[in-house]
């Protein structure tokens, strides 16, 4: 690593930390403040009472039904792209299997992507499907997470506030005005924001060529700030027209940090404890900082097996050193595993460089990150999933100190931990289970491009990054199947409303509870042994869970090019 | 010391036989993870018995991982019998004292000789001096001396009366002198003893919330690893690794945290049985899980923080006299006084007296309800004492300023001040002072290093009350309390979130009792202070409840240690039995193989040898509890972190390491 590195990262990573708290204060002020009169205006057309009180079942019906309802739209938008305007190039719809695939993605906020953008959509069913549900998923995201934290901030109480309220503060106060903003950022950095869909060229060897525009900045600043990931183009945020200057890379790496890095910030002022909120930034960039060291520490080593090549592998003035197969060369080396990094950890799944051609130790990185999914995660399910590792970490912990366990005042009983219990089985059932019959069966073998131990490990990242809401793939797996396509596309809306309904059932139950005063025998949640506890049971129960998956993929790879074996 | 040598190995061999019938599968459903190692110790049996008839081979070490699990299921159940057993001794050597006695009971037209286990709840029966007391009751008639040794191990008797808060008997106490009509409390079989046995009894036995939360988490957790070892074949199979169905069992029983499930239910048993040691009979285990969470402490004040009774500390003399004479005149006027403060005068006095004959024609004169004072007549004329206005009330005249300060200083400093007075001129004051048990401070420093606050609830005027809080170290006070005064407290709290507990014995106390989440009731005390009670303390110790907390939180720890050391032993077995499967097929993968084990077989033996021998390694600590130091919950947890997380993780990567060696050695690889 050169000091150029070291200062990108030091600039980028300063920026996130600086930045976060501010946003988290001003989340929490959206919270806990009055109706603004446009959102008024927006209750009286919806005809909807932002007063009414939910419980957590009628919260998670309000979730599942508008869900359900965005998802229909967006499935019968995407169905039939043919006869809907704006369609020029008259591209044909999708199939049924990869139009559910889409739908159910942009609905969870996942941004998984069977199609190719720029060639098969529509400038209507980029702007209709994918932006709307860009903008629905995320916001569903914030909305269930604040439900979550009333768990935490009430006391004898059977509501968890109302859904609506909580989906539009977000929305009007935060997300659109930053999208808007973002949005005329990109349009000035140079990416294209029209109703045009095609623009032809000559180039310098003279051949002619058409180059694909639409709304891209627009999509741009909410694929980010809405950790959603889906691009316009297949390229994602390696094309140009997505990500055209290293100033748009730092500025897309932000918008990716901003609100998730925000959350635990926003958590403890929502709860009247900061410390606490800090405590828990500190867990999640800790694990964060660590992805990043390896990535860029294995993306810096040069590969073995070409070492008898003769390829420079070695950082000169004019390159950078190590592994730059399926980097943008403009971008570099940091500047993609601080991007690559980010996407994963907070579950975006935009990329600027090729995922496949990743050295296998951060491929290793990227897996865990998305078993983990809460460091800091999606929008608003990702810290959801934090606070529910924080429950069961304190449960076991905090029995040591002699009394039943509480998390931040509330006793943690049976009923807490069958619901955390119960969102944790998700993870290990799904991507365990679809992985180990897709490396089996036909219908998944035959999508697989690679033998090996590389290809195993892109069916197993196919399916952690559908589980984590995450979205992005290693690109040597066929995934636009009608396997894969209905696989996944299950998987994602499964893995996304099963750990988040008995988060809810857990909110709803500790709102009941009473908060219990502090006392001396109370652990404290607001310390350094709690981060050093929380982490070591995550990492715990992450390795124990996926150890055996990470050794027969990306570790039996990257020793196997350390010995030089390739398969 | 021989004999209980014995004692302990026909235990031994009980705890031996019962786990045997407890691998019956009808019985180990109620433990799911032991359950789930049954049916994998099934499967490997079979597939060794198959590999027999076929001579496909593998054969040894099938045999080898099949007797381990089984091993494991047994060291399970023999921790849970061993417990069960220690309780029910325990609990049966009491029992036993009150076996075959023989009680009149009282019938219409006298008394009939019937056997003590054949009363019934409400029957009557007398007993006299001499005698042993068949069954647990209330005194309806009558007022005994009792020796309670047989139940206590104090021997020094107490007394026992009808009417007030110490008319409760045991069976198996002796009454030395005096008669009783004594009221049946419980049916046959339904005494605290009889509860306390089935309360350790495996078919009784009910799971406490905290236990039950602990298992969901277990199970929670079995639940996921079967997902990680379902999956492999398939991976392997991808990989081309052929899977040892044998490998994959041993694996799973590896993960699955059978050390804690194992040695919960012996966890929970010991706790009972500990709080059984100090003498305290718990009606249910949750009562003694609860007992770690609370938050408040209740005490009265007299009995529990103070002796009962004032003693005299100090005579201050007024300006002109010395402080012998006010000794002297109080001595005198002290020698008939049968009140403990009475007697407390005169054991302060007579050290400082040279000349203790009294003078000519002494006269006692008793305390009556209109003077307020007591005192003595003799040839020097009169000697009294009393309250202030009392006093002031018999001299005729109001107090000079300095008998006055002398008055506030005393009351302030919370005793009581007695003014004698000798001829209607006062002499001095005497400083009365609750005596406060010795030892208290230390124990309410401990507790409030626990987190626990702790109320004293007294009559006392608030200065007093202060005066005694602070001395005694009790963070707060409840002065002027009635009776109903502590049901409002305990509410209020209990609004607040908090638990709280008390200590009582007289019939006032019960609602109370009833109300507050841990309830320790004194043996002495009536029988509706010992059903409103959640445990009873036969040792009639106050401050016993200190010991119950510990208790609670001991119970919760040991808990929380063993789960956490249980999980984190997994992290070494990961290690011992993956390499052994994955690295015939990829060499590259030895480095994986950190503990260096000899071969894939000896791997995964030396792997599931560990998971079951650290059953009964742990077996005394299940029973005896992890230490509780209250050192504040930070500093405990860190403590218990290290100890069992991390020495959980270090611990079997030794351990085997060793073993493996041991097979190496014994040529069993």
């Amino acid at each position: 690593m050169i000091a150029n590195d070291w200062i990108q990262i030091f600039f980028s990573l300063t920026m996130v930390v600086l930045i976060s708290p501010l946003v988290g204060r001003y989340l929490a002020w959206i919270y806990q403040s009055h109706h603004l009169s446009l959102e008024r205006t927006v209750y009286r057309l919806l005809n909807v009472d932002p007063e009414k009180e939910m419980t957590w079942k009628e919260y998670g019906g309000a979730i599942v039904v508008s869900n359900g309802l965005f998802f229909v739209a967006g499935f019968l938008v995407l169905w039939a792209q043919a006869i809907l305007p704006l369609n020029p190039r008259h591209l044909s719809p999708l199939t049924a299997e990869v139009a559910f695939n889409t739908a159910a993605s942009f609905v969870t906020n996942t941004n998984w992507q069977a199609y190719a953008g720029e060639a098969q959509l529509s400038n209507f069913s980029q702007m209709v499907a994918i932006t709307f549900l860009m903008f629905v998923g995320a916001n569903t995201g914030i909305a269930a997470l604040v439900a979550i934290f009333r768990g935490f901030t009430r006391s004898g109480s059977a509501t968890l506030g109302n859904y609506w309220s909580d989906f539009f503060r977000f929305l009007i106060r935060a997300f659109l005005p930053a999208c808007f903003l973002m949005a005329l950022v990109h349009v000035w950095q140079g990416s294209p924001q029209t109703f045009q869909t095609a623009v032809s060229s000559k180039t310098l060897e003279g051949a002619s060529q058409t180059l694909i525009v639409g709304p891209v900045a627009s999509l741009e600043s909410v694929k980010n700030l809405g950790t959603n990931g889906g691009g316009f183009y297949n390229a994602n945020g390696a094309h140009p027209y997505e990500n055209p200057t290293p100033l748009t890379n730092t500025l897309e790496f932000l918008e990716m940090g901003v609100f998730t890095f925000s959350l635990p910030f926003f958590f403890g002022r929502m709860i009247g404890r900061p410390r606490q909120g800090q405590v828990l930034f500190i867990v999640i960039f800790s694990l964060y900082l660590a992805g990043l060291g390896v990535i860029e520490y294995s993306e810096k080593m040069p590969n073995p097996l070409l070492a008898h090549a003769a390829i420079e592998q070695q950082a000169t003035p004019f390159q950078d050193g190590g592994n730059t197969e399926g980097k943008e060369v403009r971008l570099g080396i940091t500047q993609t595993s601080l991007f690559s990094n980010t996407t994963i950890a907070a579950t975006t799944g935009a990329v600027d460089g090729a995922m496949d051609s990743m050295n296998p130790l951060s491929v290793l990185v990227y897996l865990v990150h998305m078993f983990l999914n809460e460091e800091p995660g999606g929008k608003g399910v990702g810290f959801a999933g934090l606070l529910k590792e924080a429950i069961l970490a304190v449960f076991l912990a905090g029995l040591m100190v002699g009394r039943t366990p509480e998390f931040l005042g509330k006793k943690i009983e049976s009923r807490e931990i069958k619901l955390s219990a119960l969102s944790l089985l998700v993870t290990p059932l799904l991507v365990l289970g679809l992985t180990a019959l897709s490396v089996v069966i036909p219908a998944g073998k035959s999508s697989m491009d690679n033998p090996g131990p590389h290809g195993f490990m892109e069916v197993l990242y196919a399916f952690a990054s559908g589980n984590a809401n995450n979205g992005s793939a290693m690109a040597g797996l066929n995934v636009s199947t009608p396997y894969y396509a209905i696989l996944i596309g299950v998987e994602m809306i499964l893995s996304r409303f099963l750990p988040l309904l008995p988060l809810l059932a857990m909110a709803g139950a500790l709102a009941k509870k009473k908060t219990l005063p502090e006392t001396s025998g109370t652990f404290k949640t607001d310390t350094s042994l709690f981060v050093v506890l929380l982490l070591g049971f995550m990492i715990l129960f992450a390795a124990l869970t996926f150890l055996p998956p990470l050794i027969l993929g990306p570790l039996l790879e990257h020793l196997s090019i350390l010995h030089g074996v390739s398969f | 010391m021989k004999q209980k040598e014995v004692q302990n190995y026909g235990m031994y061999m009980e705890a031996t036989l019962q786990s045997l019938a407890m691998l019956n599968p009808a019985k180990l459903y109620r433990n799911p993870v032991m359950f789930i190692v049954e049916i994998g110790s099934i499967l490997t049996t079979s597939m060794a018995i198959y590999s027999v008839m076929t001579h496909s081979g593998g054969t040894a070490f099938g045999a080898m991982i099949s007797i381990w699990l089984w091993l494991t299921i047994g060291f399970a159940n023999f921790a849970e019998s061993l417990a069960e057993l220690r309780g029910k001794a325990q609990a049966s050597s009491l029992r036993s004292t009150r076996a075959e006695t023989t009680a009149r009971l009282v019938t219409p037209v006298g008394f009939s000789h019937v056997s003590g286990s054949e009363l019934k709840k409400k029957d009557q029966f007398v007993v006299e001096a001499g005698e042993i007391i068949p069954t647990d009751g209330e005194i309806l008639e009558g007022v005994a001396s009792i020796d309670e040794s047989a139940i206590t191990g104090e021997s020094a008797p107490v007394i026992r009366e009808s009417g007030g808060d110490r008319s409760g008997v045991t069976g198996g106490t002796r009454v030395l002198a005096g008669s009783l009509r004594v009221s049946v409390s419980n049916n046959p079989g339904e005494t605290f003893l009889d509860r306390m046995i089935s309360l350790v009894e495996g078919a009784n036995r009910q799971k406490s919330p905290n236990e039950i939360a602990l298992t969901i988490l277990l199970v929670g957790l079995t639940l996921i690893f079967l997902f990680v070892v379902a999956a492999i074949p398939a991976f392997s199979s991808y990989s081309g690794i052929k899977s040892s169905p044998t490998i994959l069992i041993a694996l799973l029983v590896c993960l699955i945290p059978t050390t804690i499930a194992g040695l919960l239910p012996a966890i929970g048993i010991a706790g009972i049985d500990r709080a059984f040691r100090a003498n305290v009979i718990a009606k249910s285990g949750k009562a003694v899980e609860v007992a770690g969470d609370i938050d408040i402490l209740l005490l009265d004040k007299t009995g529990t923080i103070t002796f009962g009774n004032r003693q005299a500390v100090q005579f201050i003399p007024v300006a002109g006299v010395s402080e012998k004479e006010v000794a002297r005149e109080s001595y005198f006027a002290s020698l008939s006084d049968e009140t403990p403060e009475g007697k407390s005068i005169v054991l302060l006095a007579a050290p400082m007296l040279t000349l203790k004959t009294p003078p000519g024609g002494l006269v006692p004169i008793p305390f009556t309800p209109e003077t307020r004072m007591s005192g003595a007549d003799s040839v020097e004329g009169e000697i009294r004492k009393g309250a202030e206005d009392a006093v002031s009330a018999y001299a005729g005249s109001p107090f000079s300023s300095d008998i006055k300060e002398i008055i506030s200083t005393i009351a302030k400093s919370g005793g009581t001040p007695l003014v004698v007075a000798k001829n209607k001129k006062p002499l001095g004051v005497i400083h009365l002072k609750d005596i406060i048990k010795p030892g208290l401070k230390e124990r309410f420093a401990r507790l409030r290093k626990m987190g626990v606050t702790t109320v004293m609830v007294t009559g006392d005027n608030p200065l007093t009350a202060r005066a005694i809080a602070e001395e005694a170290g009790l963070d707060d006070f409840f002065a002027q309390a009635k009776p109903e005064d502590k049901m409002a407290l305990i509410k209020k709290e209990q609004e607040k979130g908090r638990l709280v507990a008390m200590t009582g014995d007289g019939t006032n106390d019960a609602p109370s009792l009833a109300q507050a989440d841990v309830a320790l009731a004194m043996n002495s005390g009536t029988q509706a202070a010992k059903e409103a009670g959640n445990m009873v303390d036969l040792d009639s110790d106050p401050t016993k409840i200190i010991e119950v907390v510990e208790i609670g939180k001991q119970l919760l720890i040991t808990r929380g240690a063993l789960t956490t050391f249980s999980i984190a032993n997994d992290v070494a077995k990961y290690f011992a039995i993956l390499p052994a499967m994955f690295v015939v097929a990829y060499p590259q993968l030895k480095v994986l193989n950190i503990m260096g084990l000899a071969t894939p077989e000896s791997a995964v033996t030396s792997a599931i040898i560990f998971n079951a021998l650290i059953i009964p390694a742990l077996i005394p600590l299940a029973l005896k509890g992890v230490s509780y130091r209250p050192v504040g919950a930070s500093a405990l947890l860190r403590r218990n972190l290290l100890i069992y997380g991390l020495g959980g993780i270090l611990v079997p990567f030794v351990g085997i390491k060793l073993i493996d060696m041991a097979l190496v050695l014994l040529h069993f690889t």
